[in-house]
């Protein structure tokens, strides 16, 4: 058996954590269940992350993908009710069980993240050989200008789409009473 | 070089890639497609942070950082179509989308 250190073990642990989650999400029968695990799975995967010396990447895996994208996925389950066609069929179960599985793997997650703020000798060894977000920055607004600049161009596509699908149907017509006559606009 | 080895990050990522792979094919719902979506764009992630670190360059941060907005820009559009095939079948399930077959 070889002896791992307290990053290894650590790392371990993480993956492992988020392979069980990603496994309940695929596997869910309530889709906001689901969406819990995937939530948990993406910390375990932030966990990695700092572990693997990319502590800007960690915040924003939780920033944006726990923060952002699957706080979309919540407002779109329970404003819109996509979640009803499935909740009619499973059991009601009002307990503390449904919310047992992904506490555990949320309290396993907090339990490293004390760990680590609590070991000195772990952040030294942790800090040695990050790669900061400065670095990060200067490549992302130097060589990769062109993709970022697309990537923008991506969200404004998303954006539209998005505002264009989810409009309720016949709500074209408001637009049709704005549209500028030649005569009362201004005089060009 | 950091502690953990390149090639268990990459299995971590590959699982990962299958489990949510795996997903997409087999769920019906709509709804769960979505989420293996993500899964699967986050093992991606994983692999290119992995690699970024093993070179210590920062390029795979950056990259990841692409597939960050990519994800929030597909989520957008594939909620949007949800809600509208909420609203017009009632159902999520992808089967009722087969009226395109020829």
């Amino acid at each position: 058996m070889i002896m791992l250190s307290p990053i290894q073990w650590m790392f371990y642990l993480a993956a492992l954590l988020a392979i069980v989650a990603s496994l309940k999400v695929i596997t869910g029968k309530n889709s906001v269940h689901s969406l819990l695990y995937l939530v948990v799975s993406l910390l375990a995967v932030a966990v990695c992350f700092y572990l693997m010396g990319a502590p800007f990447a960690a915040g924003l895996e939780v920033i944006v993908y726990a923060g952002a994208i699957l706080v979309l996925f919540v407002f779109a389950i329970m404003m819109f009710g996509l979640g009803q066609d499935e909740t009619l069929h499973a059991p009601q179960v009002a307990s503390l069980n449904i919310w047992l599985g992904p506490s555990c793997i949320a309290i396993i997650l907090l339990a490293q993240l004390v760990f680590v703020i609590d070991s000195g000798a772990l952040q030294e060894k942790l800090t040695s050989n990050i790669i900061s977000a400065k670095q990060v920055g200067t490549l992302l607004y130097g060589p990769y200008l062109l993709a970022v600049e697309v990537a923008s161009f991506l969200l404004l596509a998303g954006l539209i789409a998005g505002y264009h699908f989810a409009k309720p149907d016949g709500q074209d017509e408001h637009l049709s009473l704005h549209q500028p006559s030649n005569n009362k606009g201004e005089p060009s | 070089m950091s502690a953990i080895p390149l090639s268990h990050i990459l299995m971590l990522a590959s699982i990962l890639f299958v489990i949510g792979f795996v997903g997409v094919i087999v769920r019906k719902n709509t709804l769960y497609i979505l989420m293996s979506l993500e899964v699967m764009l986050n093992a991606v992630g994983i692999a290119f942070i992995g690699a970024g670190s093993a070179w210590q360059q920062a390029d795979g941060q950056v990259m990841f950082i692409l597939i960050l907005t990519l994800a929030a820009a597909e989520v957008a559009v594939g909620l949007a179509l949800l809600i509208q095939m909420q609203r017009r079948f009632k159902s999520l399930d992808i089967d009722l989308l087969s009226k395109l077959k020829g």
